[in-house]
């Protein structure tokens, strides 16, 4: 920290006190934020966290005085350096604007104007604050080159779109601290970002900060990241401020039962697979001798049960009643009893896919998005494939969907391969092999109400009569733990977790084997999270469910899955069982991945 | 995208694990718990069983019911619509019984807008008038969605060939003044010696589909790779039951928009062939007809033209208005999340 500023050491720099913020909307005012204090001193880092709708980014805004026009303070006081900023004029904000106050904004891909050159943006930001000087052009590579950008000079010639989204979050990181703020608020400054890269991002915004003495105001979603990279933490619920103070006895010694809430469900901070209260009492059950024979009995007949027979009778739900019975299974990580065990239902050999991309003139080039590609799933057990974006994971999942045809290498379904399947085969592996999509906005047709989107699949299928579809749709809805009384609200009534689990309830309907997740949970906040997680598992003992889960978030893989394969760049990198890549990572790449789970290191 | 030009990270550098301790800070930092009473912890994502279930387009019919714009609109269509289907109700004098001692005449009890040169009941014939005008332009939109609509979602669907085909078809035909293609089609002899109601809706179709076509080849195009798309093939669903259950049903608002402001333009359009000649026979009552039959006396008698050219801006202007009010409630990104 800066030795000069001692003086002012112990006067707040940004102090909010009981502020409270109002959105006019047209359903009457919204307090968004009630009654919010914290306190930031120079060269401090202070991070909110507080999942999505709790008022974070609001707060932040509100010291910068960019609220929507909507929005308004309508109570308490921002006091920047003892000046109360609240309610001051336009002039004086944009006064303290860039060169006081510094801003880094969420989405490096929407942020940077894509019209002007990066270097231009930067100038920009330089002579609004009178600081651009005679030899500008130098000033701006300088600024540019801080914030960690190779090669600056040229790089301030091109254009955002030559820009991956690291560079661009870099740049505008520059464009933050290009006038030398007091205060920088970075808002999700990483979010959008592989977890490789937002490490080194979040490393390289502490190292600047540090040497410059800038007081940093972080607002995120994640409580690790918040804890490992901010002294004082702020855990904001419901616009209103639930607990703050130093970061690590937070996370150490949380007092708020929500803050207990969330450091309890905190993927990031998790160290093993879940494991259902059912499971754990089948256990107990198993060990006593009170396994019942029925059992065993009814098990082949689900698991193995051709897609013709039970369910095209009138309707499926017979099949209901079992379920309990089969819930009694003990099924931990996939260490399945009974004939099953063991059994491979998916397996993938050297899958190649190759796209062409178009170039100049007519001529195209190869681009493999996967590489010989292999593994196999055991039946009953989760497959999670973890890459960062463009390691070709979604195109393998979109392959074993059969909804892409693979160029090389084959794909096999309980001993069928996939891609000859025609006609009724492939309807008939559609059953048995269903998707969860990553974005809940987009997986639920806005135009079909909750009970049309989950009985879409039994009438595709001709599965029984209104009647026995309407009783199915109130059975799946009951097991992903929605009210009856859904089945009319239509998806944009829903938050992404709901929705989520509406996916889930539908993808269910089919009485698939396998569920193929592709970023199921990474659109959901934290808590939300973790309860579809613990949903998904529980519904893997209770139906002998096999999951395929593709994700970019090893911590998720952690808490779901019993295999791991890693991929880079199309290619498999590392493939072994969840433990053993967590305790004995092989590759420089794996090791790279874990080390940028956020606060994995923390001794918590 | 650019991977050369961005290395991210260096690879093949081995990876000392860093151990990050997080921040502990000198000073003394307060630990602040706020009572619970005040923010009581909700159950994670519960469903709100209090409001009432909502479509989309429940939504947007409480938005528009709010909105003057759309009131105001959709009073003036509902008042064409019946002017329309009930003429007689709305004027008591026969339009085509016409006495040439009332030549020019103006207003008098029981004819509150005068007379034409040829003696007729203006406002009566504007009344009479309404009919055709709409049928022009309402069965015009139908021909115009069905054939557009058809075009472009096959085109923004299955693109490819078809794609290349279709849109460089309409292309072709978007390139076509309307005006100008009109005068040449209605000059066909098939056209001149059988001119109705029927050949000036086929002409205006004939024109007027490209501009769906595209509004629609975008909004497919736009939808066909949605998620919800894609889980319903996963589904077993087949690609053309995908299109016209899920895909149709999502691009229908920008088509809407579109269909109801061209309804008011192909109004417009009959009018202007039937102001040229080309349009409606003589024999069939029509604002663009009466309009053209009062343009010489424009000077001594104007309001024998502008009777009907009032009604017909108020009709075009309440569609206008009415797709402007649509746009407003059917835009995407207004509805919420």
């Amino acid at each position: 920290m800066n030795p000069g500023a001692a003086r002012t050491d112990d006067v707040p720099l940004l102090e909010i006190r009981d502020l409270a913020i109002t959105f006019e909307t047209s359903n009457g005012p919204i307090n968004a934020v009630r009654n919010a204090h914290l306190t930031i001193m120079p060269g401090e880092t202070v991070a909110i966290v507080g999942e999505s709708g709790s008022g974070k980014s609001t707060t932040a805004l509100a010291a910068i005085g960019l609220l929507p026009s909507n929005g308004r303070v309508s109570g308490g006081q921002i006091l920047f350096d003892g000046e109360d900023i609240a309610n001051a004029s336009e002039k004086r904000i944009i006064e303290l604007r860039g060169n006081s106050i510094g801003m880094v904004p969420q989405d490096p891909m929407s942020n940077l104007n894509p019209v002007w050159k990066i270097g231009f943006q930067v100038r920009e930001t330089l002579k609004a604050n009178g600081l651009a000087g005679a030899n500008s052009k130098e000033r701006v590579a300088e600024v540019l080159a801080e914030a960690g950008l190779p090669d600056a000079a040229n790089r301030a010639k091109q254009y955002p779109h030559e820009f991956s989204g690291g560079m661009r979050q870099r740049a505008l990181i520059a464009i933050g601290l290009a006038c030398r703020p007091r205060l920088l608020i970075a808002d999700e400054p990483t979010s959008a970002l592989d977890v490789t890269v937002q490490r080194q991002i979040l490393d390289h915004l502490d190292r600047m900060t540090s040497e410059l003495g800038t007081a940093v105001l972080l607002i995120t979603h994640d409580l690790g990241l918040a804890a490992e990279r901010a002294e004082k933490l702020v855990v904001m619920y419901k616009g209103q401020v639930v607990e703050s103070g130093p970061a690590l006895e937070i996370l150490r010694n949380p007092q708020h039962p929500y803050t207990q809430r969330l450091v309890n469900s905190a993927p990031s901070l998790a160290s093993r697979r879940l494991q259902s209260q059912k499971a754990k009492d089948a256990l107990a059950a198993a060990v006593a001798g009170l396994d019942t024979p029925l059992d065993d009995e009814n098990d082949p007949a689900h698991v193995g049960k051709a897609p013709t027979d039970a369910g095209l009778a009138p309707s499926s739900v017979p099949a209901a009643p079992a379920q309990p019975v089969r819930a009694a299974r003990p099924a931990p990580n996939g260490e399945r009893k009974g004939a099953q065990a063991g059994e491979t239902i998916l397996e993938v050999k050297n899958l190649t896919r190759v796209f062409k991309l178009r170039g100049a003139l007519g001529k195209s080039t190869d681009f493999k998005a996967v590489d010989d590609v292999s593994f196999s799933v055991p039946r009953g057990t989760t497959m999670a494939i973890v890459g960062e974006s463009g390691s070709g994971k979604s195109t393998v999942a979109q392959m074993a969907l059969s909804l892409l045809a693979p160029t090389e290498g084959s794909i096999l379904f309980d001993g069928v391969e996939v891609n000859s399947l025609k006609g009724k085969a492939l309807f008939d592996f559609r059953r048995r092999v269903q998707p969860i999509f990553q974005d809940p906005y987009g997986s639920l047709d806005p135009m079909f109400n909750i009970f049309r989107t989950i009985e879409e699949p039994l009438k595709i299928h001709k599965i029984g009569d209104s009647k026995s579809r309407e009783k199915k749709v109130r059975e799946l809805l009951d097991q992903v733990s929605m009210p009856a009384s859904t089945m009319h609200r239509f998806p944009n009534e829903l938050s992404g977790g709901q929705r989520q689990r509406i996916a889930i309830a539908r993808a269910l309907a089919l009485n698939p084997d396998v569920i193929i997740c592709d970023e199921a949970v990474s659109a959901l906040d934290v808590l939300v999270q973790a309860q579809v997680l613990n949903l998904l598992n529980e519904l893997q003992e209770d139906l002998g469910l096999t999951y395929l889960f593709i994700t970019h978030d090893l911590a998720v893989v952690r808490q779901i899955a019993d295999h791991v394969t890693v991929m880079q760049k199309g290619r498999v990198v590392e493939a072994a069982s969840t433990d053993e890549v967590f305790s004995n990572p092989r590759q420089v790449y794996t090791q790279e991945l874990l080390n940028a789970i956020p606060g994995a290191t923390l001794l918590v | 995208m650019s991977e050369k030009l961005t290395p991210e990270t260096d690879l093949t550098k081995p990876v000392t694990p860093v151990s990050r301790q997080g921040k502990t800070s000198s000073r003394v930092i307060e630990h602040f718990v706020a009572p619970l009473e005040e923010t009581p912890l909700a159950a994670i994502d519960n469903v709100d069983e209090t409001a009432a279930p909502l479509s989309l387009w429940a939504d947007a019919w409480r938005n528009l019911r709010r909105q003057p714009l759309f009131i105001i609109s959709a009073l003036l269509i509902v008042l064409v619509l019946v002017v329309a289907f009930v003429p007689h109700l709305f004027a008591s004098v026969d339009p085509t019984s016409c006495t040439l001692n009332d030549s020019s005449e103006g207003a008098r009890a029981g004819h509150p807008f005068g007379f034409t040169l040829q003696g007729c009941d203006v406002y009566s014939r504007m009344i009479y008038g309404t009919r055709a005008s709409l049928l022009v332009g309402v069965l015009t939109t139908l021909g115009v969605l069905v054939v557009g609509g058809t075009m472009g979602a096959l085109a923004g669907y299955y693109g490819g060939w078809i794609d290349t085909v279709l849109a460089r078809l309409a292309d072709i035909f978007f390139a076509l003044p309307l005006i100008l293609g009109a005068i040449v089609m209605m000059q066909l002899p098939a056209f001149r010696d059988n001119r109705s109601v029927w050949t000036v809706v086929i002409t205006l179709v004939i024109f007027g589909w490209p501009q769906i076509a595209r509004i629609t080849r975008g909004a497919v195009i736009e939808n066909r790779n949605a998620d919800f798309v894609t889980a319903s093939k996963a589904l077993g669903l087949s690609r053309f039951n995908a299109l016209v259950r899920h895909v149709i049903p999502n691009s229908l608002a920008p088509i809407i928009v579109v269909a109801s402001i061209s309804l008011g333009t192909f109004i417009v359009a009959e009018a202007t062939l039937s102001f040229l000649g080309i349009g409606l026979p003589d024999t069939v009552m029509s604002w663009g007809n009466d309009i053209a039959a009062a343009q010489p006396q424009v000077r001594n008698n104007p309001g024998v033209l502008l009777w009907p050219a009032a009604a017909l801006s108020v009709t075009v202007l309440s569609f206008i208005m009415l797709g402007d009010a649509l746009r407003d409630a059917l835009d995407p990104k207004a509805r919420k999340r």
